[in-house]
């Protein structure tokens, strides 16, 4: 029971709004102290994992240099020209169009894009150049909820088509976890039961990006509103 | 021998990083300028000799990396980014030809994975067999690099200069995720699992088949929000209520029960800032205001999803 006290100071970290990287640690440590680790063998442990997780950063250190350099040469101002040339594109209709082709294509064991790889260099642009060229310069309220809707987009694509593709790390975890426990699963079996939360999520990001253009067009307003002389009684 | 193994990558992300220290060390104008330095160099010692050093001084640097984080000893350098109207007009010059190297990316890791790595060239092997998607996907980027620089016809130093521009934006928030799965191996190690499965089945009555669905869906979905990793909260939660009460007690349909399972562990990370680099990582990458407006944006579809999750679970777990 008294083990929990990690997941405590994990709360607590963010609710006061600690560094994140001291809260974990600090969670760590205190979880291995009440488990009766040492100090030391905490921090052992620590970064013994934090080597072997190497990995997990190693796609954004070498993808950076090249998306940096082609933002650098208009990366951003060539994706945003190309939208505006697309007629009766939303930004909802950007962000939803995105999410489905990142679903579709990761579902096939193709992973594209990515919050460094496509949604700060192509999509967030392309969805502020669309609701741009019909609301006119946008509020920066409005760019900020167009750019979070962007990312969310990617994380909804990703994380609920990657589980109907076998060869993908949950599916395997899943397999591994039920071989170890002696019960017969096949991965076949785990993939396609994935397909229809997967078709839940498809439906949840069109409503949700139909939401997101009422809610520019709403902000746009708002901020045209003072400007507006008042009528006469 | 293996051609491009993942301690070759591992020597060219820690170059990177050494490019990055020793640029903030040179900047006289940069306010943190030996912090930021120390942060960056230190990161690429543990990527260059992680195996080499033992994991006691390893642990005890990331430690000092996050002091540096939560002291604020490290900070981006105010530098100007590249003059607007130089970037229109190389967007005007280069034309669609500026989205060429990002394909590459994309079309050289899947290419690589599917065809590549398959053919045998005898004692040689291209990709580590561990982490063939992670090798092709370097290989991708570095042939992106390449081509990149023909295509925009800048010098070979602009792809350094420009991704340390851009690791300096996102800053120490690099290293969470990292970081968390240390913390999730851990909670393992501390058996945090089996406490939290007692106490669920003590206080819930699972015996309804409902109930028990419905406690497994939104545990897997609360745990990944504590641990931000649902790979982490799966095993635990499998074993504790999925495994005893779903499948042995009400006979349900192991795969069906750990497919939906899982996903409704992924509603989760929609919802939590401990799944930095889905959720905290990206809103620096697109310079909002607000760390959490994408968790803000994510929590409707993660509720809504995982509402249909658990009615998904109930329909079929029991009948296929």
């Amino acid at each position: 029971m008294i083990k929990l006290l990690g997941l405590l100071v994990i709360a607590i970290g963010f609710a006061v709004r600690a560094n994140a990287l001291l809260v974990v640690i600090a969670a760590g440590i205190v979880t291995g102290l009440l488990s009766g680790m040492s100090l030391n063998g905490v921090v052992e442990q620590l970064g013994k994992l934090f080597v072997e997780n190497r990995y997990m950063t190693l796609p954004v250190i070498l993808i950076v240099p090249v998306i940096g350099l082609l933002e650098s040469h208009g990366l951003r101002e060539r994706a945003e020209t190309l939208i505006r040339r697309i007629r009766n594109a939303t930004a909802g209709r950007v962000v939803f169009l995105y999410c489905i082709i990142r679903q579709i294509s990761i579902a096939l064991g193709v992973s594209i894009g990515g919050h460094a790889g496509a949604v700060r260099p192509i999509v967030a642009p392309m969805a502020e150049g669309a609701a741009q060229s019909k609301h006119g310069p946008l509020p920066e309220k409005a760019t900020e909820t167009i750019r979070a809707h962007a990312a969310a987009a990617e994380n909804m694509g990703n994380f609920f088509g990657e589980d109907i593709f076998i060869a993908v790390g949950a599916v395997l975890l899943m397999k591994g976890f039920f071989d170890a426990q002696n019960i017969e699963v096949s991965v076949w079996a785990l993939a396609l039961w994935g397909i229809p939360t997967a078709i839940v999520a498809a439906v949840v990001m069109a409503w949700r990006a139909r939401k997101l253009d009422r809610r520019i067009a709403e902000i746009v307003a708002a901020e045209a509103q003072p400007q507006r002389p008042e009528d006469a009684p | 021998m293996t051609l491009l193994s993942m301690d070759t990558l591992y020597v060219i992300a820690g170059l990177m990083l050494v490019f990055v220290a020793v640029g903030a060390a040179r900047n006289r104008s940069h306010k943190h300028r030996f912090g930021t330095a120390l942060f960056w160099g230190l990161l690429a010692v543990i990527y260059f000799f992680g195996k080499q050093i033992p994991p006691l001084i390893i642990g005890w640097t990331v430690c000092g990396l996050a002091i540096l984080a939560a002291g604020r000893f490290l900070s981006a350098p105010k530098e100007s980014p590249a003059d607007p109207e130089q970037r229109a007009a190389a967007a005007v010059r280069l034309g669609n030809r500026i989205f060429l190297p990002s394909l590459v990316i994309p079309i050289t890791a899947v290419v690589s994975t599917v065809i590549l790595a398959k053919i045998p060239l005898g004692p040689v092997q291209l990709f580590d067999a561990k982490q063939p998607t992670l090798a092709a996907l370097g290989l991708g980027c570095l042939l992106a690099m390449v081509i990149g620089l023909r295509v925009t016809g800048a010098a070979p130093s602009a792809p350094m200069r420009e991704g340390s521009r851009l690791l300096h934006m996102i800053g120490w928030a690099l290293l969470l995720p990292q970081l968390l799965a240390a913390l999730g191996g851990i909670f393992a190690k501390a058996g945090l699992g089996t406490i939290i499965a007692d106490l669920v089945a003590q206080v819930f009555p699972t015996h309804h088949p409902f109930v028990a669905v419905a406690v497994y869906c939104i545990s897997m979905a609360l745990f990944t929000i504590c641990l931000g990793n649902a790979f982490a909260a799966f095993p635990v939660i499998t074993l504790g209520i999925g495994l005893p009460i779903i499948v042995q007690q009400h006979g349900g349909n192991p795969a069906i029960m750990a497919a939906i399972g899982m996903l409704s562990g992924y509603c989760g990370t929609l919802m939590t800032p401990m799944a930095a680099n889905f959720n905290v990582v990206p809103a620096m990458l697109l310079e909002l205001h607000d760390p959490h407006a994408v968790i803000k944006v994510q929590i409707p579809m993660g509720l809504t999803i995982l509402m249909a999750n658990i009615f998904l679970l109930y329909f079929c777990v029991y009948r296929f």
